[in-house]
């Protein structure tokens, strides 16, 4: 009548492999962990020598000098900022208009196909944007829109200012048309998935209650998702930052603050893809830091993104 | 147990990137091989984009006739300096020439191999191509921002007969450094004091005015967008694309159009002899066709050659290059290198580059 020992004692079939699995994930996500400490080490390392000499000025100074080694990276920095933000003005309606046909309005046969050509967009490379940008986009926007509004605009006046430059389409304006362009079906693609998270009562709810499509989608819908729009617009943010083949091609890359929205500009992707191949000593260092700078400003982006983004799943 | 993962995984974390730091600092020490380089039959370079692809055509046919292949990785004459200098190439190429105390301090040489030039491309409405002519000090003032205007009195005194628009000059020029931009500027230095003083030569530059094109493609896309722009872009480019050049005036007072003749007569005319370590730039030549903005690209290798054999394999392959390469160079509208130069270089190749036995690696016939 003895209880049945043996088997309990026995290791069930397999029980090697258990610690061994384990093992194998925990050293794939340590992995990670170590190539992000890694890039995080080389960026400061490399790039100490540039912010220990220039300090605040680094930040705050637009002389980028390669002659005078003198760098600093303001005008890249608000380069960037401006950039991706006008990018993501101008992206964020056209995402949510997508994002909303589709999941509301788009009849059911149609919907799957656009949303894969819109996540297939997605996959367009970046250089292609950029040549695109530079032999069409430039040439008709100098032509076309660019030209005419200088010319229609008195002399003098604010708006004057705000559109002044070389009609040649390369510019900060064109620079961030394309970005906004390239992030698009990225937070078309995320937002249409953060609609479909709505549950269907209460969409259903608000139907019942006698609203407009209109009144329920713009009511009840879209603040449903109000903290995780915010995080999309932290990943089309974090995407546009970082951009820097297409940006390069198209936005004149002059190291100062741009002076109206036609002028040229920079940003700091665009700086370290034009200079690092011939930069030495000091120069290389400079890219670095600047390299360090982006890292700082893309991952803050992101940490708030994921954090909205989970508040959004649980809350 | 997830507290005690969390640490194990923390640990493990500092220990990799300690390590990883570690092999950072380590970088110059550990490097693989030696001055021979790589192991392999193969001579292995790095450096320089311009001369690519006229080093890929001569390397095809030197493979096929001696059975030896060129590995050339064209990372950039920064990326070239910082390799050979690393040890980690057989030669390293540049666009820049280095100056004579710095060869001497990291114990390289360099010779040149062939040439290029910079030439100034224009959009001028009702302005033919090789109508425009321009000076040195000229060009440094429109650069500077100074000429602002097509009809400026200082570019119609050039240009007498030619109808100027009253448009404003658009400058264009490199985003990237390049030693395009390096040949341009250092031109640019050596006829104005200007602009010496106020921007000064280098491969990248802190441009006063005009906007950046990415590569001798971006620039030229920008030139021919933009009514009244001017631009600078490598000689072959220019050629292949059917830009519309200007003319320059050179040392000699003479207005010269690019062409390979006039390359040619600026690197004859030029005092290689005198030339510390073949620190050469052929800018601003004297002789009376000479193109005002032509360089050579160079080539780096070891005076101490810790493997004669691999030094005498680079040698001897640009040895052959410039007996047979000059047709595949010209058909790739690179300009080759004057006999009397190459003499030269293949007598210093006997005199300067030697084996841990201190005798030459490589006997140039």
């Amino acid at each position: 009548m003895a209880p049945p020992k043996t088997q309990r004692l026995e290791r069930p079939r397999g029980a090697w492999a258990d610690p061994l699995f384990r093992a194998a994930c925990a050293g794939a996500a340590t992995f990670v962990l170590v190539a992000l400490s890694g890039i995080i080490i080389f960026l400061t390392v490399d790039g100490w020598p540039a912010l220990q000499k220039f300090g605040l000025g680094f930040f705050t100074s637009t002389e980028w000098n390669p002659v005078t080694d003198i760098y600093g990276a303001a005008g890249p920095i608000v380069g960037t900022l401006i950039s991706s933000a006008l990018a993501l003005a101008m992206a964020l309606p056209l995402a949510m208009g997508i994002a909303v046909f589709l999941v509301e309005f788009c009849p059911r046969a149609l919907s799957r196909p656009v949303a894969v050509a819109v996540e297939l967009l997605a996959g367009v490379p970046s250089i292609i944007y950029g040549m695109w940008g530079l032999f069409v986009l430039a040439p008709f926007f100098a032509a076309k829109i660019q030209t005419p509004l200088m010319m229609s605009v008195p002399d003098g006046s604010w708006l004057s200012k705000l559109i002044q430059g070389v009609p040649n389409g390369a510019n900060v304006f064109t620079a961030s048309l394309i970005l906004a362009l390239m992030i698009l079906p990225y937070m078309a693609a995320v937002f249409r998935e953060l609609l479909l998270t709505v549950p269907a009562q209460v969409r259903e709810s608000a139907y019942a209650l006698g609203s407009t499509p209109f009144e329920a989608i713009s009511k009840v819908v879209l603040p449903y998702v109000r903290t995780g729009s915010i995080g999309v617009i932290m990943l089309g943010l974090g995407r546009a930052l970082g951009e820097t083949m297409a940006v390069t091609f198209i936005i004149g890359n002059s190291h100062v603050f741009p002076k109206s929205l036609f002028d040229s500009g920079s940003t700091l992707a665009s700086t370290i893809a034009n200079e690092f191949q011939e930069a030495t000593g000091m120069h290389s260092a400079a890219l670095v830091a600047c390299g360090l700078v982006l890292f700082m400003i893309t991952f803050s982006v992101l940490a708030i993104a994921r954090g909205l983004l989970s508040a959004q799943r649980y809350g | 147990m997830n507290r005690r993962n969390t640490l194990v995984t923390l640990a493990a974390v500092m220990a990799c990137a300690g390590a990883l730091a570690a092999c950072n600092q380590n970088k110059g020490a550990s490097a693989p091989g030696s001055a021979s380089g790589p192991s392999g039959a193969d001579v292995s370079g790095a450096g320089a984009t311009f001369p690519a692809p006229v080093y890929a055509k001569w390397a095809e046919a030197y493979k096929a006739s001696s059975g030896v292949g060129l590995n050339y990785q064209a990372i950039g004459s920064g990326g070239g300096i910082k390799q050979i200098k690393a040890k980690t190439v057989d030669f390293g190429a540049s666009d820049k020439p280095l100056k004579p105390d710095e060869l001497n301090a990291a114990g390289l040489y360099q010779f040149p191999t062939v040439m290029g030039g910079v030439v100034p491309v224009v959009n001028i409405p009702g302005v033919a191509a090789g109508q425009l002519k321009l000076s040195g000090p000229l060009l440094a003032s429109i650069y500077l921002g100074a000429v602002k205007t097509w009809n400026d009195p200082a570019i119609a005194k050039l240009n007498p007969g030619v109808k100027l628009p009253s448009m404003p000059i658009s400058v264009v020029h490199r985003s990237d450094g390049s030693g395009t931009s390096f040949l341009y500027t250092s031109y640019l230095a050596m006829v104005s004091p200007d602009w010496k003083t106020k921007v000064g030569a280098s491969d990248s530059v802190s441009w006063p005015t005009g906007l950046g094109g990415k590569g001798n493609d971006g620039v030229a896309a920008l030139v021919k967008q933009t009514s009244g722009s001017i631009g600078y872009v490598e000689y072959a480019y220019a050629k292949q694309n059917h830009l519309a050049n200007a003319l320059l005036q050179n040392k000699s007072g003479a207005f010269v159009a690019p062409t390979a003749e006039d390359f040619a007569a600026a690197a004859a005319g030029a005092d290689w002899e005198h030339a510390q370590g073949n620190y050469l730039l052929l800018l601003d030549q004297a002789a009376p066709k000479a193109w005002p903005i032509t360089g050579a690209t160079f080539i780096l290798v070891y005076k101490q050659q810790a493997s004669p054999e691999r030094g005498a394999q680079v040698l001897k392959f640009y040895d052959w290059a410039y007996k047979n390469g000059d047709a595949a160079a010209s058909a790739l509208d690179y300009v080759p290198l004057p006999d009397s130069v190459k003499a030269m270089v293949r007598k210093q190749w006997s005199t300067e580059i030697k084996g841990p036995d201190g005798k030459p690696v490589y006997a140039a016939q």
